[in-house]
């Protein structure tokens, strides 16, 4: 249980594929749909990632906040989110979940609050988007004395003195940022480009498990197979959109998303 | 109680993380900003030392925005109301129109100096994304200005002056469809845009080299008053500055010359819109877009909807460096509602020749409720930092008329 980050990346690579993880908001459309949704999906997934919906998001693509505008809009509220947390472990204890938000959020709940909160429900990890190195150091420590893994961000822009601090500091995860963008816009640099980004902060620590995100898809997810771990969201939560407005049902289509993506990269 | 340092500028009584008071502002910004705004920040560290760039913001500020804005009495109004002396530092005189010329300026000059050739810019009643365009194209940069549709339709004038200058306006639909959206907007175009686009934060706001950059540039406005002032008066004499605040951006300039000031001698008064006004209603400390800050929130920390007449108001957070100011206890802050900026301006406009626009009314307003309770000794001072001529067709739908 403890390092279930880091047992799933161990799984992937023995299987010799890179860790499948998903984004999608909590409470989109509704609380008990998105954990539906999430249930259905984790089959085909090593880590779940959910997001926390913020109305003021800084670095969110459109597809990303129309689910958490439609989350909001349904009245998500925290509480309910480590409640749904607790559900989703209870029949899946092994799968680990992020939650994934902005600091506001955690900061008007308290930060002690909020770790206790997390660590109660069963929460294996932490992305808060705009709390950036080093003005994380406190949290990010908070959050390894209640063994949940606080996963640092590198972007295109880090020069490569700061990603050594960045991963100097870091826990058993670390998310690249693939391009300079907002989630889910298209790629701007070439696969060649990222791989290369990647390959730098691997060589750092080779130890580390470093997942790729932002911008891929269906069509890029294959090209990226090398990573130890694929993030996808946009592509996801743009597929719940489509679903809900030709009144499909959400959880089957992002059920067969995910397990295309899957067989992509397997 | 915060202590303000003293002898050292305002903006720059933060420590290494670029919190004031170790509580408001920060850099709460995705990691792909990072290296942008520290880029940035040191480049305005070298700028404001270096002479020719100071030379060149002179001049602009001189020919280009027109030299020194008009201070003088309103005797009328002083009469009318029987108390304190009422002053006016006209701000609205300066070419553009609001105190957001100097600070659009300085954005376009700073980015030309980074060798980015494109600017982007948030604005809510236009003023700001106005100046910005005007000095993009003197500039010769391409801009963007966001602003959010409810905003486009209600300061029709400032957005074809924008359109007219050859800058794109990128309508914000989402949230509340006024200036905090299109803030957020404006923040997601640069972090997808940092490594060829500047960002102009539109007010005193945001990562913490984006507030200094603002308060910086308006503080034209006190270097001006004080000279004015002593000029006037052969001293400074025992003072009440008032100022509205929307985030906050032009009493940062009209204050910042006198903080060193004791405040029984300068009194700095903060006059927010009623339904937007996180500073004089005690608000808690929230983030939002990239700063703690005073900010109207709802129980659960989404950031709340505000309701203003004005577009420049309609904000729920406030300046890091207003909340510095009010916890020093260096500043007080009031408010007042729709219908008293209105009657501010129909009593203003009567007697007097100035048209101020809605925002500098809520300063107005709170100036005609002190006046009356002082001497003829304490010298009002307000500062009228916006024309009226974008909300004439609010002014008429709420009061029948504009004045010629």
């Amino acid at each position: 249980m403890k390092n279930s980050i880091n047992n799933a990346f161990k799984i992937a690579k023995k299987e010799n594929r890179p860790a499948l993880i998903s984004y999608t908001v909590c409470g989109d459309n509704t609380k008990d749909k998105s954990l539906e949704i999430l249930n259905s999906i984790s089959k085909d997934l090593d880590i779940a990632e959910w997001g926390i919906p913020h109305n003021c998001p800084t670095a969110d693509g459109k597809d990303i906040q129309n689910s958490s505008y439609r989350a909001l809009q349904n009245g998500i509220r925290l509480n309910d989110i480590f409640k749904l947390v607790k559900k989703f472990k209870k029949t899946k204890p092994f799968k680990p979940i992020i939650l994934m938000g902005y600091y506001q959020m955690i900061f008007n709940f308290g930060e002690k609050k909020f770790i206790q909160k997390c660590k109660a429900s069963g929460v294996d990890g932490l992305i808060v988007v705009d709390l950036s190195f080093p003005d994380n150091k406190n949290f990010a420590k908070l959050c390894k004395k209640n063994s949940i893994c606080f996963v640092q961000l590198i972007a295109p822009t880090t020069t490569v003195k700061r990603m050594r601090e960045i991963i100097k500091s870091s826990h058993e995860m670390i998310y690249m940022i693939s391009t300079i963008s907002t989630t889910g816009s298209a790629l701007k640099y070439s696969i060649k480009r990222i791989i290369k980004n990647y390959n730098v902060i691997k060589k750092i620590k080779p130890s580390k498990n470093v997942v790729i995100g932002f911008g891929i898809t269906e069509k890029t997810i294959s090209n990226l197979k090398s990573a130890d771990g694929l993030v996808v969201g946009s592509a996801i939560c743009r597929e719940i959109t489509r679903s809900l407005k030709d009144r499909q049902n959400p959880v089957t289509n992002v059920s067969k998303l995910v397990r295309k993506l899957k067989n992509k990269i397997i | 109680m915060i202590k303000l340092k003293k002898k050292i500028p305002l903006i720059d009584q933060h420590d290494k993380f670029g919190f004031y008071g170790n509580k408001f502002g920060g850099n709460y910004c995705a990691e792909t900003m990072r290296k942008p705004i520290e880029d940035l920040s040191k480049l305005f560290e070298k700028l404001r030392k270096d002479r020719k760039f100071l030379k060149k913001r002179d001049n602009y500020f001189k020919y280009y925005l027109g030299g020194e804005t008009p201070f003088f009495k309103l005797e009328n109004l002083t009469n009318h109301l029987g108390g304190a002396q009422i002053w006016c530092k006209d701000v609205s005189a300066i070419n553009g129109d609001a105190h957001k010329a100097y600070h659009a300026t300085v954005n376009a000059l700073i980015c030309k100096e980074s060798g980015k050739r494109y600017i982007a810019g948030d604005t809510g009643a236009g003023m700001f994304g106005k100046n910005l365009a005007m000095a993009a194209k003197k500039m010769n940069l391409k801009c963007k200005i966001f602003m959010g549709t409810k905003d486009i339709s209600r300061q029709a004038p400032n957005v074809k002056f924008i359109r007219d200058a050859g800058a794109e306006v990128v309508p914000v639909d989402s949230g509340s469809k006024t200036l905090v959206d299109a803030v957020s907007e404006c923040m997601r175009h640069y972090v997808s845009n940092c490594d060829n686009t500047h960002l102009a934060v539109g007010s005193a706001i945001g990562c913490n080299i984006f507030l200094k950059i603002c308060a910086w540039s308006t503080s034209q406005i006190s270097r001006e008053l004080k000279m004015q002032l002593i000029k006037e008066f052969g001293e400074i004499p025992k003072l009440k500055l008032i100022n509205v605040i929307g985030v906050g951006s032009s009493a940062l300039g009209f204050w910042n010359e006198f903080i060193d000031y004791d405040k029984r001698h300068v009194e700095l008064i903060g006059v927010e819109a009623k339904y937007a006004a996180p500073l004089s209603t005690n608000a808690k400390i929230a983030i939002l877009h990239g700063a703690a800050q005073y900010c109207l929130t709802d129980k659960e920390g989404q950031i709340a909807e505000t309701h203003s007449l004005s577009a420049g108001l309609d904000y729920p957070g406030s300046s890091p460096l207003h909340g510095l100011l009010k916890d020093s206890g260096r500043a007080r802050y009031t408010n007042a509602s729709d219908k008293e900026a209105l009657a501010a301006f129909k009593l203003i406009t009567k007697l007097e020749n100035i048209r101020p626009s809605l925002e500098p009314a809520h300063a107005w307003s709170e100036c005609i409720r002190l006046a009356p309770k002082l001497k003829k000794s304490d010298v009002l001072v307000v500062n009228n930092c916006g024309k009226g001529y974008k909300d004439k067709k609010i002014y008429i739908e709420q009061l029948g008329y504009y004045p010629k």
